[in-house]
């Protein structure tokens, strides 16, 4: 089927682009950069229509990467049903947002270079969801964190999207240094990183003596890093840095999904540990939680819908952590559909306000922006879980799976679907609802970019049609539910009243919402400070790092610096006697106590083990 | 009858002793030490030709330089050649394996692209003379006795002519202050840690009764004598003081900073990689087969010292703002990562410890060729903060350090990941979790200043340092150009080399 196509196309979009793309005009610019993800798109299509129904993987095995011994691995890609739906939506939540950028970017600098990365973006994430082994699913998986690395600090002119670049950088080698460990785990115990081989071996019940658990629990960390999730979650919201579109391709609908994705993708290791399985889920619905209240108190538009994916990561991550694999990527899907659009829009509306997102400063735009506000609010309803939204679909699925393995877990669902409701009105409140309070001079998006809003509202709204879980049931057997009636409403309900409550805070009575924040005055405080998780984290860890290697290892050890004139040895030394002025100068006798410092502590440690043996 | 020249006596006698023993060198000694000789040769002739051409400025540095390539090349291709006639050369003093040949290619191509990066560098600083290229020349030759020696003697002469070469080189610029300072830092601590190998050398001549490698291990690995491990120890512990301060492994590493920081660019890019990596070559060589059977006494202590260099190293980088001395201290970080290798003591580890070798130096003299090129005249812009918006003014110099730098992170598709991929399999093989955890946490808190250097190429504005860079030279292009494409290709398609590194790293048995 030739599944090497798919990637390439946009490879070759970057190729073009970034070398050439300079002094091509914007045109040429454009169709190079969505043309070269339409083909890709169209060869997905084909392929998925030419395999039929993929009863088995279909593997396509080009050569032999590295060869060390019995140790092999292969530049191998993949199809199966899980992989069908990823390139599904990667491809085509790509195409969406990649037609939305041409309008979006339209006056800023550096127009190429943005889509030669999001190019490139759009190859590493095809390979990582193709590949067949975890290798090559790792060389996408740090190709996109290096992706969106350059594209979160795109406007490198502002500090802040550098540091934000950063911090995604470093957070994520945290999560990487995890899956790095349980791929040498794995290669230790199955001598292999094949997929195919390694899950075939791990089903064999002699086998038993792998530690699954230490290997999901590195996977988990991984994924933790790449999908954000407690205790890694923190990059995320400062990613939103970068331009609109990156944050809802790279940051919302794929790259983010690649946790969710590989958790999935090793589902025969994880179903071998339980308490991994759990730690999973725990993780996920603390996250959920936890960043669901961090986002009812945020005043930036983007950072609201940044929250709400990480709390939108963290329902997929309890998905896949009760065992409800296909519910956690069927969730992943209608979050691709929903979230891209919420980002979408949230663009759109930055783009008429020329910049602002402070929800402050908006206000009554929906007479102005009609469509950015019919379709802002059917991505609203869906993330809200209201009944017949693709949202609803994927959550109840989740949650009441969740119910089956542990009531915990539902109720807590339920009051982050309520908040959920809430706080993602709240802000589609107050930037359409009420007077304008800001003074720029609001416009409609162009065509470009409300067409792909228009697409994305239709699959928000219908997409839960798509039986995600029916398809995915040869892979991933579905359990038989038995949860009552008031289970399968309650999210219904929770949404209702999320909604209600927004309604009531800031259209119908706006003077409730500021007695109810300044009744609970310190909490909000919290909150809207996210918790202090940043500066408690520069204060445990980065601020002792900094600090130790300052005054440890540099102040005490390489206070000798080459200038010159601390040891006036270059004057002096041309006279071999004046040799003798540096041995007695101190930085010199202080490297050679050094030296034999060092010889004694190991002649002493060679002794004292010495002896016959 | 001989009576009357009584003086030619003792050069009779040794020749009859010569022709008894069978001492007498063989044809295919010459070709198995043939690079030696062509690069021994044409240095000296340099000395010479230095010497005719006198004050003679003009060209003087392309001369040198071209007739140093070529020299190389021959070398090289010599090197190749003699890999035809595997065996021992005079009498057991050297050996030609695969193993060796690997690293005199290595050490070789090192040179060729240190000469590479000096071209314009030496002009600049109005220094083109022939001693440069002939120290470079003999620095090479004593690396490359140093990776075929197959007994302590000639490790010790290989590394004294390396080291004595490199220590003048690094004071090549001799009315340059911090040039003095590096060189005599360099000698001083250089020969009192030589003096520590020697010492080892006696010790376990004193022990064993030999300085041959394999007659050692014979020694150490014969059970029915009750081995005076006090004694051996001590002989392990000198030498491998003396091997660690060369590779700079902790605590040994205290001088390389200094004198990295201190010596020009283009030397700090030859000693960092080309010494380094014979050195390592010569240390494995040395603990997997003579001290082979000792191994359980020796791996904890490379085991510490790998742990105390990665977090040195690491550490320490990242309060630099000088980035040569920052990229000093990422080279103690890669020494550490190396010894991780050589602490798990297996076949997987040693060619690890060949592919990482390989890998670091292409991205380690692509880096100093960088700095080289930047730094200007009298090395002045030698800061972070310097290289603010070269992504933008000179955006193919700043791609190709780009490349280094995530090598050095260790990104996927360069050598860099592939190294360490190796070296941390290969410790996990020799359950040595602890220190491959430890290992790659380093490795995460290495990106944070490799990262720096990225984020002010990018995402600053161009400053006052950006005014008077000059285009690319065509030394330096070609050094850049060649060490990104062999570190992607490393990166890339690892076979390539990982096949040899495998099947010539068996020389322990």
């Amino acid at each position: 089927m030739n599944l090497w196509l798919i990637p390439i196309f946009p490879f070759l979009g970057f190729l073009i682009n970034g070398l050439f793309g300079r002094r091509f005009p914007k045109q040429v610019v454009n169709v190079v950069a969505v043309g070269s993800v339409l083909l890709s798109f169209l060869w997905v299509l084909k392929t998925i229509t030419g395999l039929g129904a993929m009863e088995t993987a279909h593997v396509e095995r080009y050569f032999t990467w590295i060869q060390s011994g019995t140790f092999n691995v292969g530049v191998d890609f993949a199809v199966d049903r899980l992989t069908a739906i990823m390139l599904l939506v990667v491809t085509g939540v790509g195409l969406l947002i990649h037609t939305y950028a041409i309008g979006y970017m339209e006056h800023e600098g550096g127009y190429y270079r943005f889509f030669a990365y999001l190019n490139l973006f759009m190859f590493f994430m095809l390979t990582l969801v193709l590949a067949s082994n975890f290798l090559l699913l790792f060389v996408g998986w740090e190709g996109v964190g290096l992706c969106s690395y350059l594209l979160v600090g795109f406007y490198f002119t502002e500090k802040f999207a550098t540091d934000a670049g950063n911090k995604a950088f470093i957070v994520n080698r945290i999560g990487d240094f995890g899956f790095t460990l349980a791929m040498f785990l794995i290669v230790r115990h199955f001598g292999t990183l094949d997929f195919g081989t390694v899950f075939e071996q791990a089903k064999n019940p002699a086998n038993s003596a792998v530690p699954f658990f230490a290997i999901c629990m590195l996977l988990l960390l991984g994924a933790t890093g790449k999908s954000a999730q407690i205790p890694l979650y923190v990059w995320l919201p400062d990613a939103m840095a970068g331009p609109t579109p990156v944050s809802a391709l790279i940051h919302a609908a794929t790259m983010v999904t690649a946790g969710v994705y590989m958790i999935a993708r090793s589902s025969v290791l994880f179903t071998h540990s339980p308490a991994a399985m759990d730690w999973v889920a725990a993780i996920g619905m603390a996250t959920a939680f936890f960043a669901a209240t961090i986002g009812m108190a945020q005043t930036d538009m983007k950072k609201v819908f940044a929250y709400s994916t990480v709390s939108q990561l963290g329902y997929m991550f309890v998905g896949v952590g009760v065992g409800a694999f296909s519910a956690g990527v069927f969730h992943l899907m209608t979050h691709a559909f929903f979230k891209a659009l919420l980002f979408l829009g949230a663009g759109s509306v930055i783009h008429a306000l020329s910049g602002e997102q402070d929800l402050r400063q908006m206000g009554g735009l929906r007479k102005k922006i009609p469509i950015t506000c019919i379709t802002l609010f059917c991505g609203g309803v869906a993330i809200a879980g209201l009944p017949f939204t693709s949202g609803a679909a994927s959550k109840d699925l989740i949650l009441e799976t969740a119910y089956a393995r542990s009531p915990i877990l539902y109720w807590i669902g339920l009051l982050t679907a309520f908040m959920t409701a809430f706080y993602v009105f709240r802000a589609l409140f107050l930037a359409f609802f009420g007077k304008y309070r800001g003074d720029k001079h609001p416009h409609e998006a162009p065509f470009v970019m409300w067409a792909p809003l228009a697409v994305l509202a239709l699959l928000s709204l219908v997409g839960g049609l798509l039986s995600v879980p029916r398809w995915l049931e040869p892979m991933f057997p579905e359990k038989e539910l038995n949860v009552g009636q008031l289970i399968t409403i309650l999210p219904f309900i929770a949404g209702f009243l999320g909604i209600a409550l927004a309604y009531l805070f800031y259209v119908a009575k706006p003077s409730l919402a500021e007695t109810a924040k300044n009744s609970m005055g310190w909490l909000y405080n919290l909150i809207y400070n996210k918790y202090y998780v940043d500066e408690a984290y520069d204060l445990a860890v980065v601020n002792p790092l900094i600090q130790g290697s300052r005054s440890v290892l540099w102040r005490g050890m390489d206070a000798g610096l080459i200038d010159g004139i601390v040891n006036g040895v270059g004057r002096r030394s041309r006279g071999i006697g004046n040799i003798l002025k540096l041995l007695q100068s101190g930085s010199i006798r202080n490297y050679a106590a050094w030296v034999v410092f060092g010889s004694v502590i190991l002649l002493i440690a060679i002794g004292l083990s010495g002896g016959p043996r | 009858m001989w009576g009357s020249q009584s003086w030619l006596q003792p050069a009779f006698q040794l020749a009859y002793l010569m022709t008894m023993y069978n001492f007498m060198p063989s044809g295919d000694d010459y070709i198995r030490f043939l690079p030696e000789i062509i690069m021994s040769v044409m240095g000296t002739f340099f000395m010479v030709l230095e010497g005719i051409l006198g004050d003679k400025k003009e060209g003087k540095g392309l001369i040198f330089g071209h007739l140093t390539l070529a020299t190389l090349l021959a070398a090289l291709l010599a090197c190749m050649y003699a890999n035809g006639f595997p065996g021992n050369a005079f009498t057991g003093m050297l050996i030609i394996d695969g193993y060796g040949t690997f690293f005199r290619v290595l050490v070789i191509g090192v040179g060729m692209l240190a000469v590479l990066s000096s071209y314009q560098y030496l002009k600049r600083e109005h220094a083109e003379a022939g001693e440069y290229h002939a120290l470079i020349l003999f620095s090479i030759v004593g690396q490359c006795v140093m990776v075929t020696a197959n007994e302590l003697i000639m490790v010790f002469i290989g590394l004294e002519v390396s080291s004595i070469a490199t220590y003048v080189l690094a004071g090549y610029l001799r009315d340059d202050k911090r040039n003095n300072e590096a060189a005599l830092k360099y000698f001083l601590l250089g020969s009192f840690a030589t003096a520590f190998l020697l010492y080892g050398i006696a010790w376990i001549y004193g022990a064993s009764g030999s300085t041959r490698l394999d007659t050692i291990q014979a020694f150490l690995a014969n059970r029915d004598v009750a081995h005076n491990m006090a004694l051996i120890g001590t002989a392990a512990a000198l030498m491998f003081v003396g091997f660690a301060f060369k590779v700079s492994a902790a605590p040994f590493q205290i001088w390389a900073p200094d004198v990295y920081q201190g010596a020009p660019a283009p030397v700090t890019a030859f000693m960092s990689a080309g010494p380094k990596a014979a050195a390592f070559a010569v240390f494995v060589r040395v603990f997997m087969t003579a001290f082979g059977p000792i191994v359980d006494r020796w791996e904890p202590f490379v085991w510490s010292s790998a742990l105390l260099t990665m977090v040195i190293g690491n550490f320490a980088a990242l309060m630099q703002s000088n980035i040569k001395r920052l990229l000093a201290y990422s080279s103690i970080a890669h020494a550490g990562y190396v010894m991780v290798a050589i602490a798990a003591h297996n076949q997987i580890g040693v060619s690890a410890v060949m592919f990482y070798l390989a890998a670091y130096a292409l991205m380690n003299i692509g880096a100093f060729a960088v700095v080289a090129h930047f730094s200007r005249q009298g090395e002045k812009y030698v800061n972070v903060e310097d290289l603010a918006g070269l992504g933008w003014k000179q955006p193919v110099t700043a791609a190709l350090f780009a490349i280094f730098l995530l090598s050095f992170i260790g990104v996927p598709l360069t050598g860099g990941f592939f190294g360490k991929f190796y070296i941390f399999k290969a410790a996990l093989d020799a359950n040595l979790i602890w220190l491959s955890v430890l290992g790659l946490l380093n490795s995460a808190v290495a990106a944070y200043y490799y990262l720096r250097i990225l984020v002010v190429m990018y995402m600053q504005e161009p400053g006052e340092s950006m005014a008077s860079l000059q285009p690319l030279s065509t030394g330096i292009s070609v050094t850049l150009w060649a060490s990104a494409l062999g570190t992607l290709i490393l990166g890339i398609y690892p076979a390539a080399i990982l096949t040899f590194a495998r099947s010539s790293s068996a020389f322990l048995k």
